[in-house]
């Protein structure tokens, strides 16, 4: 009895804190996995600068957009895609006239091993690997991009049952990096700074231009500024020194 | 969703395979922890019970690392053609064993317990050899226990979720399960399967315990009678 009313005690004393660590200067924002070091980056410059607390939610565009759909609590949305943030702000979910593409990301074959793949992809035709990691194409956009690129190649169905999935491309780079699978696609935006093991950039013109698309879901100022500042000169150079693109006008 | 019964065959082969090779392994297990107790059986009922108190992904974890390229365990399945068993059913089916290792041996070892020291010593008597005891006298009087760990173990390996989908790479026909798919299902916008996987899995779980509960009741009114 004394264990379950300490246990309760405690959880009405959580009920009590709860409001206050999410005090109104707290920004909430959801962040497709391949961005998450520069946004944990931009995140910290911003609070630096504003005050305000980014707190970053990790995962897959497509989960986020159904965790979206059912109301979660976010202000703000950075997808790996277009289409994701587009649909939110036709559905009224999102503030219409936020949405922008605050990155171009590039998909990349990567293997943790030096020298496994070649400065021209042919690895991928040789066939001498057990395992070839995607991101799971129903979520995550680069995963749509690495079997576009595949089809598009047609060497898709030659590789098709040696493809494991990452339910995103943070546990497509894991599944890669631990060298569990020899090589896979992943952002180059995981791989760009790190330099380890070997790459291959695939040609731009081999899979539909990944738009990274941000909007936001609550019009606060806070949450504005946020999106402000990832346009900022501050917030580009961030993005950019991890080998994402950026449209400047 | 054509590749539903993909996952759902995957997923029963997984759960039967895992429950044959689990009645295999508890039970030995099961014996010797019935048998006196003792301060190390006590760590190794502790260790056995882990799965059930650990995050499914401390055990993914574990097993992601373990049965990885680099891992001292898998060298010595390299002279054998494995590189790793992430990603394939073997592995699949290693991480299950080891996820319901308890729901195995606890009934097991309760149903042993039960019997009592009387039985024994009535073979014994009888001349019985301690191998022949065991086979004909304590595995027939245990069987409740047996089919309680079997359904146990395979209920549970259906219901298995987190740790398929930190090893399992979720590769179609083979370490795609039912649970994964629900869930990529739910991630794709897809609520009319997700729906009715969903409400197959929940049907079926009901069943497993309804039939668990109507045998123990049937079984304790034989015993009374």
């Amino acid at each position: 009895m004394t264990i379950r009313r300490s246990f309760l005690t405690g959880l009405a004393l959580l009920a009590l804190i709860m409001p206050s660590i999410a005090s109104a200067k707290d920004i909430q924002v959801a962040v497709a996995a391949n961005f998450t070091d520069a946004a944990k980056e931009a995140a910290s410059a911003f609070e630096k600068k504003t005050g305000t607390h980014v707190s970053l939610s990790f995962g897959p565009s497509g989960g986020f957009y159904s965790q979206i759909q059912q109301g979660a609590p976010f202000d703000a949305f950075l997808s790996a895609d277009a289409e994701r943030p587009t649909k939110l702000e036709t559905e009224g979910l999102g503030i219409k006239g936020t949405r922008f593409v605050y990155a171009y990301g590039t998909l990349v074959l990567w293997s943790a091993t030096p020298g496994f793949v070649d400065s021209k992809g042919a690895v991928i035709a040789k066939g001498k690997f057990e395992h070839l990691a995607i991101a799971d194409p129903a979520s995550a956009p680069y995963g749509v991009a690495a079997v576009e690129y595949l089809k598009k190649r047609g060497l898709y169905d030659a590789v098709a049952a040696k493809i494991v999935k990452g339910s995103s491309i943070a546990q497509t780079f894991g599944f890669i990096d631990t060298g569990s699978a020899e090589l896979g696609f992943v952002a180059l935006s995981q791989v760009y700074k790190s330099g380890k093991g070997s790459r291959w950039i695939v040609p731009a013109g081999d899979y539909t231009p990944m738009d990274q698309q941000a909007i936001l879901l609550k019009d606060t100022p806070e949450g504005r500024a946020w999106l402000a500042f990832l346009r900022s000169p501050e917030g580009v150079k961030i993005i950019t020194s991890y080998g994402y693109k950026v449209h400047t006008s | 969703m054509n590749d539903i019964g993909g996952a759902i065959w995957v997923t029963v082969n997984l759960a039967a395979t895992t429950t044959l090779c689990l009645l295999v392994i508890a039970t030995p297990i099961g014996w010797w922890l019935s048998r006196r107790r003792n301060l190390f059986k006590d760590i190794v009922t502790a260790v056995i019970a882990l799965p059930i108190v650990l995050p499914p992904t401390v055990l993914g974890f574990y097993l992601l690392v373990a049965m990885g390229p680099k891992s001292p365990l898998m060298d010595l399945l390299h002279p054998f053609g494995v590189r790793t068993l992430n990603f394939s059913f073997a592995g699949l089916v290693i991480g299950s064993i080891i996820y319901s290792l308890p729901f195995a041996v606890q009934p097991i070892r309760n149903a042993f317990e039960a019997l009592g020291q009387r039985p024994f010593d009535v073979a014994a008597t009888l001349r019985a050899s301690k191998l022949d005891t065991f086979f004909n006298v304590a595995l027939p009087m245990a069987r409740k226990g047996f089919l309680t760990a079997a359904l146990l173990v395979f209920a549970h390996t259906v219901g298995e979720f987190g740790v398929v989908l930190m090893i399992g790479g979720a590769i179609p026909g083979k370490t795609e399960v039912v649970s994964i798919r629900i869930w990529q299902l739910v991630e794709q916008m897809d609520w009319p399967s997700a729906h009715r996987l969903a409400g197959g899995l929940l049907v079926f779980a009901f069943a497993a315990l309804l039939s668990l509960l109507v045998i123990d009741r049937r079984w304790s009114a034989q015993n009374d009678a």
